[in-house]
């Protein structure tokens, strides 16, 4: 019992939880910002392998790291545009436009890889980005090294959320993006534009979505692999859910899928190999689920979430 | 009431407007005015053209001819930008829509602020659009929580964020679509109180209705649509009801009248009948139903009619009490068992319950019988004979719709209520439950209701007559019991009753009180 008490007490423990967490939060953001103008965007799996790769391919001609995370975000753009222009305008199934993204995105990914570097044994790799070094916060006992040594894409993450908060309560077009997710009819009664608004947020919430990506090829690792991505879109989707479509919230259950994600691994040299390793890799995913038990049946749904809006049709 | 002056400005002008759906002629070459100060009520039948020149005026569709004049800031008259709801909005055009264009999920103050701030800046002008609407709030009375939820309002108080939402707009022009036609009839006073109020401020106002008592009471100037063309313009003081119903559907019209009644046999009965746990509850109710008569229920809405309705079509089992149709013990039946053992249903929520909206009109029709040897042979749907069947209801019952292999969502209410009507009237059934059967209904398609609810009487069926409509209560009903927070009165011989006391009862007084 200690053993897992120390655990939670070390601080590594927690860095590795916020690390865990990061391409989650770019994720649950981004799904988010789609969800609440009203559409689901299932193409986020893909959108998160076209950004990891399109950025880690740019730093590897060359780009900078930056320049890396700008290619990201065009990327997952142009894939949000897709998905925007099939499911807005010509009001076409979400799941399957979203579907067809991902199959796509990933498809496409891995066919430029392949192309671009047609017989290399390992990944190339690159110079990934560096855990910052904040003047005396990293210095801290204990809070420093769990919160303030992670790279700089981290603290991007954690200041979209704030600013997706601020944009989504405060400002007029959060109401906007609030009020098309649960009435087009009341927007475009208002004079504003149903379909301006919710392309701007699926291309801006794809953009995020595609940094998550990113984040593994330019931050957790240094290279692109197959399969990186690894269902991460997917639990974003769940998380959104978990989250009631609140920005605060889905912070707080990135860090939790995070955090127990951190655990299992913990878990398993501790507890020893009298069990699977295959039983403590599921636990952060049935653990998800069962917070989504407890939290989504409560949730209230963007009302007009999956709903198409035709103009002049009531 | 007081008439604007003669001279007042003109604000809006339909120049001409014809629209054209297909092969349908929607709006046939309308011309209207509207001064400032002046009421002007837009009648019309269901498929009259009203709502469709209200979204031309609006900007949701384009006319095909003519044109839309509005003075801006008391100027002279120019052309309004066709097919834009934004240029509608900024020439000081409002427009309250007949489902509300509210967003749920935001407060009151964040749904009136929706789309007058530009989008790109950094923060919500809150306090100074709080001023503003307190302001407007005393001069117009319309009072509304601005930090509530829009989702926790009552349907009025939803209409009032719609009317202050056109009015923080500076909104010169308000146009209401059929704003009664969810309203309770306190609610309907107020609504006309304020609007009387605001035309007295200057605002040039719009309201459509297709209820003549309402009409004559509330505006200065009545314009009748039939067809899509106009067919009279005439000061209010100039009309009576039976001329503009006449106007209206474009043949005279006959009062529906009840003869004298045969009451039989006791027929339907419910004992301490108690359910529901929360507002919408009952709570032991009593009715005795006889053959050959209707029986009204007479209540605000949202004081367990619903669920005294769901109760009698076996939709909600009841936690106490007993139900009884004829010699059958029916307190637990489901609703198969309520209709093999004859009960109608006309639902409230036509759209809702009463079709399927995807489904077909032969099908929608067949839906009740659907397991009788009529409609399937050993549980294959018999298609051919469902068809001809739907094809002499949709004769006998005049529905009109393009054919029986048509989306009954395509239908209008009044043809919808006609497929409810043929489809659980055709089984003669032994009692009729008929749950706000008039309701948003024109003057024709209402009186064809009454005239079916009249039949199955005189052929021996009891029908309960669920309404908020005394007028309707008062004209069709034998006897009239009161629903008030769940609790239904004694009822009591229509003779024997006036409007005053049924309204009073419905608002909660007792009998004793009263008195």
């Amino acid at each position: 019992m200690s053993d897992i008490l120390e655990i939670f007490m070390s601080a590594s423990f927690w860095a590795a939880a916020i690390r865990i967490a990061t391409p989650l939060i770019f994720g649950v953001i981004g799904a988010l910002i789609c969800e609440r103008a009203g559409v689901l965007n299932l193409g986020i799996e893909g959108i998160f392998t076209a950004g990891a790769m399109a950025g880690w391919m740019a730093v590897w001609l060359g780009a900078g790291l930056w320049g890396g995370v700008l290619v990201a975000a065009l990327t997952g753009g142009f894939f949000g545009l897709i998905h925007a222009v099939l499911t807005v305008p010509l009001g076409l199934s979400q799941h399957v436009s979203g579907i067809g993204v991902t199959l796509f995105a990933t498809s496409l990914s891995y066919f430029i890889y392949r192309t671009a570097l047609p017989d290399v044994a390992s990944p190339p790799r690159i110079e990934a980005f560096q855990p910052l070094d904040i003047p005396v916060l990293s210095d801290l006992p204990f809070l420093g090294p769990a919160l303030f040594q992670q790279t700089p894409l981290t603290f991007l993450a954690l200041f979209l959320v704030a600013a997706t908060a601020y944009v989504l309560y405060r400002t007029p077009l959060g109401l906007a993006i609030q009020a098309v997710g649960d009435n087009p009819a009341a927007v475009e009664s208002q004079g504003l534009s149903v379909y301006g608004l919710r392309i701007g947020a699926i291309v801006a919430g794809s953009a995020i979505m595609a940094l998550g990506g990113a984040f593994l090829t330019m931050s957790a690792f240094d290279a692109f692999f197959f399969g990186m991505v690894n269902g991460r879109g997917w639990i974003c989707i769940a998380l959104t859910v978990f989250a009631s479509w609140r920005p605060g919230k889905a912070l707080l259950g990135a860090l939790l899928f995070g955090a127990f994600d951190a655990f299992q691994v913990r878990l398993q040299t501790e507890v020893g190999s009298f069990i699977p390793g295959q039983m403590f890799l599921m636990m952060p995913y049935i653990l998800s689920i069962a917070a989504l038990i407890v939290v989504a049946r409560r949730t209230d749904y963007p009302r007009a979430l999956l709903v198409p809006y035709f103009k002049g049709q009531r | 009431m007081a008439l604007p002056a003669k001279d007042a400005p003109v604000l809006l002008r339909l120049d001409g407007i014809t629209k054209r759906f297909g092969a349908l002629t929607a709006n046939d070459g309308v011309y209207l005015d509207l001064r400032q100060g002046e009421i002007l009520a837009l009648l019309g039948e269901n498929g009259a053209g009203k709502t469709t020149l209200m979204n031309i005026l609006f900007g949701h569709y384009v006319a095909d001819e003519g044109s839309v004049l509005v003075s801006r800031d008391g100027g002279e008259l120019a052309q309004l930008e066709p097919g834009s709801p934004h240029a509608a909005l900024d020439a000081g055009i409002g427009m309250v829509h007949q489902h509300f264009t509210l967003a749920e999920n935001l407060s009151v103050l964040d749904n009136i602020l929706l789309g007058t701030e530009k989008l790109s800046a950094l923060k919500s002008a809150r306090a100074p659009a709080r001023r503003k609407l307190a302001d407007l709030m005393t001069r117009s009375g319309l009072t509304v929580g601005l930090d509530m939820r829009v989702s926790q309002l009552s349907v009025g108080e939803k209409q009032r964020v719609e009317i202050l939402k056109a009015l923080y707009r500076n909104a010169r022009v308000l146009v209401l679509d059929e704003p009664t036609a969810v309203l309770t009839p306190q609610e309907s006073d107020t609504l006309f109180a304020i609007l009387k109020k605001l035309a007295a401020a200057g605002l040039g106002i719009v309201f459509i209705s297709h209820k003549l008592a309402e009409v004559m009471a509330a505006s200065h100037r009545i314009a009748v649509l039939r067809g899509g063309a106009k067919v009279a313009d005439l000061p209010t003081s100039q009309c009576d009801q039976r001329q503009l119903a006449e106007l209206m559907v474009g043949h005279e019209v006959s009062e529906t009248v009840r003869g004298a009644g045969a009451p039989g046999d006791t027929l339907f009965v419910l004992t301490g009948v108690s359910a529901g746990e929360s507002r919408e509850s009952i709570r032991d109710v009593n009715l005795e139903l006889r053959s050959g008569e209707i029986l009204g229920i007479a209540g605000v809405s949202g004081n367990g009619q619903t669920m005294l309705a769901r109760v009698i079509s076996g939709l909600e089992t009841p936690v106490a009490g007993s139900m009884r149709l004829g010699d059958r013990a029916l307190t637990h039946a489901n609703a198969r068992t309520m209709i093999d053992a004859g009960l109608a249903r006309i639902p409230e929520d036509r759209h809702r319950d009463g079709i399927v909206g995807a489904m077909t009109v032969s099908e929608n029709l067949a839906i009740e019988a659907i397991r009788k040897p009529e409609s399937q042979r050993f549980g294959l749907l018999r298609f051919a004979a469902m068809r001809d069947k739907a094809k002499a209801m949709i004769d006998a019952y005049d529905i009109r719709c393009q054919g029986e292999d048509s989306p009954a969502r395509l239908l209008s209410g009044g043809n919808i209520q006609k497929i409810v009507l043929a489809r659980t009237l055709e089984g003669e059934p032994k009692v009729v439950l008929a749950a706000q059967p008039s309701r948003g209904l024109d003057v024709g398609a209402t009186s064809e209701v009454y005239r079916r609810l009249l039949d199955a009487r005189a052929r021996g069926a009891g029908v309960l007559l669920i309404s908020e409509d005394l007028d309707e209560l008062m004209r069709l009903s034998d006897r009239i019991a009161v629903i008030h927070r769940g609790h239904l009165s004694a009822a009591e011989p229509t003779e024997t009753l006036d409007r005053g006391t049924l309204g009073l009862r419905m608002a909660g007084h007792t009998m004793e009180a009263a008195e």
